[in-house]
């Protein structure tokens, strides 16, 4: 993949080849590839003269930087205490039936991975999600579907 | 003028210098503040938090060791606050550490242990994590094993990795009570960057990170009568070994180190000095020959400078970061592969054993040995040449195990022949030692006269200094080495990969230009080996050194063409150096690694 080559080239070119530049070289590519495999990031590793645990490892810390393949849409459930009590796990069943896939997993089709997260800060309109960028609030197992639904028929 | 600081620690008044930090100054009065994390040879952390102080008027407590000393501070080692927050760390940290001492590699070498011990932490206050979080035991390596369940996550192995070896094949991964210590992905060891140096274990806390041990391997070997095995011992051991037996840094326990490995039921105790010397005889040689290439052929195949091949940890590294380089490398196979090569055919046919009935350990100051003696190359005599390789720390615990009261050993010899070693086979053990060793052989081989120093000490390559550098000037050679006549031969020495890879890097970019470079994966070189008693830091290392030289000093034989086993063996088997035979067994070539 000479792609990721040059693409990295081009993030380190725009960004510089220092350590703190790691991270919105990182970022960047979420935003272009939706993850980074270990191909990616030892071209990373290569650019910045890292080693490839330190560009692992900086990954991995971060949870908006995947570091396994993921679907076109990334469903984070929130799974702390708030929504947790405002009925989380009904909103989780729910979209497991629909996708037929459980937490962690990703679609065959590669459309979606869900996931769990930490709070998102919408403790006062729980239980909430994020699809990708999108936040959706006051879930209820109905209307988790439905969102979904919207997503499949993209 | 350096700005001096008063303070008192524990009511005691103490006057340091500005930048002094809390738990340097209270070493000053003799007062140790306990860590797992600080360790003299890495920065400053500040993770485990088992150092923590009371500054008077402060509300929260300080980590002594990240923390500067300030004017007029008053400090509390151990008050009441202290002591319970201390005892509250420790069980923290051992709510998240597989406490199974009595089962444990490191039992009775662990900070960890030893601190629980001193602050006898009792019954769990906190809940074992233990069984709930799924770690994994890497054994992958032949080296090292790395086992998460014993990690407390204090990242020294992180720093050790970056700081002094710049390999960073450990990296902390994830957050939170996820965090772990990681490699690229999780990989197997054996799989990654890793250079097998040690370096990680010898300053690991607990037993996370151990060697590999073969101890029940080569006892198994010793108990069988139908098999014959040889012992060989690198020059770093005999001025460390006693460390861990008894004895203060810096002890010279050669003699007592061979009466143990005979009373061990080892059947021939001989040395890899032996094949130092024959190491510098090949690769003496062909520093000469590729000179020869460059300088009247104008072979421009011929890659100058040359770099030393010896130390396993910076054949791996050369091996994964600067693959272009390694037409460099000399050829010559390290003393220890060198040995074992010969071990199982010169040795074979003089005593007259069938090659597969003998078996060849080695005893190194070294982890990385370990791998280098599963390299498939290292199979010239038809089978595994070295068959297991113990650090100095196994061997001691096998001093132990048998009883044997190393303190009160008689001095012994080595066995004959490959036994036999010149002072400059000895300081191969030190950083610059092979440099030296080499200059000495060579510069006379060149002029027929001794290198030009006094008592033939080329103290400039000598000494912690990351990188040195040497000149000496060749005059009025022989007829032979004419194109020699008037060179200055350059050279330059390095020890840590961190240190290694600054001059790599600066030799790539054309900034220096050199004839011919030592390199030793370890900081101080083979004496502060992966392998080596623990703790090791800056003051054992320059004592380990000084007996070293001590050593070389004394023996009556000080080059390595005078030894007369070496001698003997080019007359009997090899011929001369780089002959057909010397390069079917003693020399060997490398590949290209992945870079992670």
């Amino acid at each position: 993949m000479a792609n990721t080559e040059m693409l990295v080239k081009e993030l380190a070119d725009k960004y510089g080849r220092n350590r703190e530049s790691l991270l919105p070289i990182l970022q960047e590519l979420i935003d272009e590839r939706r993850y980074v495999n270990d191909e990616t990031m030892i071209n990373v590793a290569r650019e910045l003269d890292l080693s490839a645990a330190e560009v692992y490892g900086t990954a991995s810390f971060y949870s908006f930087i995947e570091t396994e393949e993921v679907g076109k849409y990334v469903i984070r459930l929130c799974k702390t205490i708030v929504c947790d009590m405002k009925g989380k796990e009904n909103v989780l069943q729910a979209i497991e039936n629909t996708l037929k896939i459980k937490v962690g997993q990703t679609t065959a089709d590669k459309k979606f991975t869900l996931k769990t997260t930490n709070c998102l800060g919408w403790c006062h309109k729980g239980p909430a999600m994020l699809i990708n960028d999108e936040v959706y609030t006051e879930l209820t197992p109905g209307k988790a579907i439905d969102i979904i639904e919207s997503y499949i028929n993209k | 003028m350096i700005n001096m600081i008063n303070l008192t620690i524990n009511n005691i008044p103490v006057s340091v210098e500005e930048g002094t930090t809390i738990i340097e100054a209270a070493r000053r009065l003799s007062i140790r503040i306990p860590s797992l994390c600080n360790h003299d040879d890495l920065c400053v952390s500040g993770n485990c938090r088992v150092c923590v102080v009371e500054q008077v008027g402060n509300p929260t407590l300080q980590a002594a060791c990240a923390t500067p000393v300030r004017e007029n501070m008053q400090i509390l080692t151990n008050s009441m606050m202290v002591m319970q927050a201390r005892k509250t760390i420790i069980e923290l940290l051992l709510s998240e550490h597989n406490a199974d001492c009595t089962k444990c590699y490191k039992n009775g070498n662990c900070e960890l242990q030893d601190l629980s011990n001193e602050y006898r932490i009792g019954n769990q206050v906190y809940i074992d994590l233990i069984p709930l979080k799924h770690y994994t035991i890497d054994q992958s390596s032949p080296s090292l094993i790395k086992d998460d369940s014993k990690c407390i996550r204090c990242q020294r192995c992180v720093r050790t990795c970056s700081d002094l070896q710049a390999v960073s094949a450990l990296s902390a991964a994830y957050k939170g009570s996820e965090m772990k210590i990681s490699s690229f992905y999780d990989r197997p060891m054996h799989e990654v960057i890793c250079t097998n140096c040690g370096q990680c274990i010898n300053r690991c806390p607990t037993g996370a990170l151990t060697e590999r041990n073969y101890i029940d391997e080569v006892w198994d070997a010793i108990y069988d009568p139908g098999k014959h095995v040889v012992v060989q011992t690198a020059p770093a051991v005999r001025v460390a070994l006693g460390e861990e037996l008894g004895y203060d840094p810096g002890a010279r326990v050669t003699g007592k180190l061979v009466t143990a490995l005979r009373r061990l039921g080892f059947d021939s105790v001989l040395d890899t000095d032996f094949t130092a010397d024959l190491t510098i005889m090949e690769e003496g040689t062909e520093l000469l020959t590729r000179l020869k290439k460059v300088l009247v052929d104008k072979d421009t195949s011929m890659a100058l400078p040359m770099f030393t091949s010896c130390s396993p940890g910076w054949i791996k590294f050369i091996e994964h970061t600067f693959p272009d380089l390694l037409p460099h490398l000399s050829t010559c196979k390290s003393p220890q592969q060198m040995f074992g090569a010969l071990a199982k055919t010169y040795y074979a046919q003089k005593k007259g054993i069938n090659p597969k009935d003998i078996v060849s350990v080695s005893i190194m100051p070294c982890t990385a040995k370990k791998f280098e003696a599963t390299r498939p190359e290292m199979r010239d005599s038809g089978y595994q040449d070295v068959d297991y390789v113990l650090t100095t720390r196994e061997l001691a615990i096998m001093i132990k195990q048998a009883g044997i009261e190393f303190m009160k050993l008689d001095d012994e010899d080595y066995d004959r022949f490959m036994g036999e070693s010149s002072g400059a086979g000895v300081i191969f053990g030190a950083t610059g030692g092979v440099m030296e060793a080499a200059l000495r052989t060579a510069y006379e081989i060149v002029t027929g006269r001794e290198v030009p120093f006094q008592n033939l000490n080329i103290t400039p390559v000598r000494g912690m200094e990351g990188i040195k550098e040497a000149e000496v000037k060749i005059e009025n050679v022989k007829p032979d080495w004419s194109f020699l006549e008037g060179v200055t031969l350059r050279v330059a020495i390095a020890h840590g990969l961190a240190n290694a890879k600054r001059l790599m890097t600066a030799i790539r970019d054309g900034k220096v230009v050199y004839h011919f470079i030592e390199i030793m994966a370890c900081p101080g070189g083979c004496l502060g080996g992966g392998g080596q008693p623990i703790p090791t830091n800056l003051e054992i290392r320059k004592k380990r050194a000084e007996a070293i030289y001590a050593e070389d000093e004394n023996l009556p034989i000080r080059k390595s063409h005078e030894n007369p086993e070496i001698i003997q063996i080019y007359q009997e088997f090899l011929g001369e150096p780089l002959s057909h035979t010397s390069h079917e067994l003693l020399h060997t070539h490398y590949v290209p690694r992945k870079r992670y």
